[in-house]
């Protein structure tokens, strides 16, 4: 069974839709500079038109409210940037709103973006989340406040799939007088999106965990809201975010959530079944593991587990010997030290955090992939198990048992 | 287009992941005739070495291990655990998280860390057997005292960086990176870091 290829980390990419790549390998031979005047131009601005059409569709927007841009990491960026301007010529008022408030299980393009504004004289207050993952609305409460310009919430959790209530957190931003920012990439594609729904002011969206291209994504921005590029020196997105438009990024970004808006519906009943299957199976095969995330609110999608006394980048690294491609919140496997900010935000300590792997299936994962994995997990935990000092004389767990 | 490449590490480090040798099995470590511990769970590595020694020669004869940690760490340990059977006690405490990396093909910077408690639970073996048979004198103490464990940063390093300019915590760890992966470290670093301010420099 080591030929069966099993992936299970769409949170962290998606392979292309058929329909995307066959939009982008029609369009391969279109490439007229959206600006031009002539023939060649006004066939990829036509097109460049139309997919920003169906991405506003999708979400429930104007055209004009749709901002192509290069990552959900550049249009993170871009809105948080919006609010160290020294003067207050672009954006009236945020001199004195010059506070932001996000939360601490936010993507790192958020986190550092915040550290570095801080530095910047940006005064940043951070949200806690509970031990599923939600933020704490009192303390969103307690936090806002007419120094207060933004605030910056991520709709759903790469990590742990936690889903929090936009709508009613965005209602409490408004009424305060601040901006609302959604950072919406884990979320678009797999829960319904509506912008005038959320009523949020920016939203960020990226193509390649919808089974479109990388290097693209979109932010909207409400109509009338201040706004100032990050990328400046074009007149390209009216202005908005200059350099030559990514036309087949934007071309698949464009089929990309056409095909979501006629699949998604009929998938998430299907998901959350396989990820009923995954979780059971794991709870009755394995003993000592710890569910991470919220039981309902919650995508469909995702599963994060942490299995004690076990450290994550070795089970991640099995797994791949397995053919199964999944990712770990450990330290080791990220490069950094630190065990997963996200679940050490959610109280769950360093060791769980070590051991934690997050399954994210997505539309082409089947019951045969998660039998297997519910196949070949138990036996690898079990054999990391056997050489962990966790379970001996002097390790952490052996006075446990 | 470039394939994915076999494996994120060395093929040795491969080998030693994939078939780990001289896994001690279960947890009876009486037969052995040292035993030594170091890091923690909390940090993400900890790695306990055993031995048996041939008395007469001074030379390790067996040498088994569990551990918990990536997979440098799994195959650094089991890596070691051949290196130094064959070994006098001396030669074997010598050995260093270069060697270990080294005999594994290469690991990258980042994964440096991962390999130093091996050789240090190793000498934690070794001084233990030397205490159980009534050689105290031969025991070697680290001349430092591991302040960090999961860094592995001692007070010496701690003074160093106190004597290169540090003076706040948040500066000793950015030149030494203490206390930056669980922080337990947090207490003790802080007391000597003022205590050194206070030799060196008289604040």
């Amino acid at each position: 069974m080591a030929d069966m290829k099993v992936y299970f980390d769409h949170n962290a990419t998606t392979p292309l839709h058929p329909e995307v790549k066959k939009e982008m390998i029609a369009a391969m031979e279109m490439f007229g500079n959206p600006s031009s005047m002539h023939a060649y131009g006004r066939e990829a601005r036509a097109n460049v038109e139309d997919a920003r059409r169906k991405v506003a569709d999708f979400l429930g927007a104007q055209e004009r409210e749709i901002i192509f841009v290069g990552s959900g990491s550049e249009a993170n960026n871009t809105v948080l940037s919006l609010f160290v301007c020294g003067s207050s010529q672009c954006i009236a008022g945020s001199k004195t709103r010059s506070t932001i408030i996000t939360t601490k299980i936010e993507h790192p393009c958020v986190l550092e973006t915040s550290e570095c504004l801080a530095h910047r004289g940006v005064r940043v207050k951070y949200l806690n989340v509970d031990q599923y993952g939600k933020i704490d609305l009192d303390q969103l409460a307690g936090m806002l406040g007419d120094d207060v310009g933004l605030v910056s919430v991520m709709m759903a959790n790469n990590e742990i799939g936690t889903i929090q209530d936009i709508e009613t957190i965005t209602r409490m931003v408004h009424e305060s007088g601040a901006l609302m920012h959604t950072d919406a990439v884990q979320a678009i594609g797999k829960v319904p999106v509506d912008v005038r729904r959320l009523g949020v002011d920016f939203l960020t969206l990226s193509a390649h965990k919808i089974y479109g291209p990388k290097g693209i994504g979109a932010l909207f921005v409400k109509k009338g809201t201040p706004y100032c590029p990050l990328i400046r020196g074009g007149h390209q997105e009216q202005g908005r975010r200059a350099g030559t438009e990514n036309t087949l990024g934007i071309l698949g970004l464009g089929r990309a959530v056409e095909m979501r808006a006629l699949e998604m519906p009929k998938e998430e009943e299907r998901l959350l079944h396989l990820k009923r299957v995954l979780r059971r199976g794991i709870e009755e095969r394995i003993d000592a593991v710890h569910i991470n995330g919220h039981p309902i609110d919650s995508l469909a999608s995702t599963l994060n587990v942490s299995f004690t006394g076990v450290e994550g980048e070795a089970i991640l690294l099995y797994l791949d010997l397995e053919g199964i491609a999944v990712s770990t919140g450990s330290a080791c496997a990220s490069g950094s030290l630190d065990p997963s900010h996200v679940l050490l935000a959610t109280g769950v300590d360093a060791e769980l955090a070590h051991g934690s792997i997050r399954f994210s299936m997505g539309r082409q994962s089947s019951m045969q992939e998660v039998e297997y994995l519910l196949d070949v997990l138990p036996p690898i935990i079990q054999r990391i198990r056997d050489m962990s000092t966790a379970y001996i004389k002097g390790g952490l767990h052996a006075a446990s048992r | 287009m470039l394939q994915a490449g076999e494996w994120a590490y060395s093929e040795t480090l491969k080998e030693h992941f994939m078939n780990p040798k001289n896994i001690l099995q279960g947890e009876n470590t009486d037969d052995f005739d040292g035993v030594g511990m170091e890091g923690n769970l909390q940090c993400g590595d900890q790695m306990m070495v055993v031995i048996k020694v041939d008395k007469e020669q001074d030379v390790i004869t067996d040498c088994q291990w569990k551990t918990y940690g990536c997979a440098s760490a799994i195959a650094s340990t089991s890596v070691l655990s051949e290196m130094v059977k064959g070994r006098t006690l001396d030669a074997a405490f010598h050995i260093s998280p270069k060697e270990v990396a080294l005999e594994l093909g290469g690991l990258p910077d980042h994964k440096i860390h991962c390999s130093v408690l091996g050789d240090k639970a190793l000498r934690a073996a070794i001084n233990n057997y030397y205490t159980r048979n009534g050689k105290e004198d031969k025991v070697k103490q680290e001349q430092a005292k591991v302040i960090c464990q999961c860094m592995s940063i001692t007070d010496h390093d701690i003074e160093d960086a106190v004597l290169e300019g540090a003076r706040t915590y948040f500066e000793l760890q950015e030149r030494t990176k203490c206390g930056t992966v669980c922080g337990q470290c947090k207490d003790e670093t802080e007391v000597l870091l003022e205590k050194f301010k206070h030799i060196h420099f008289g604040a």
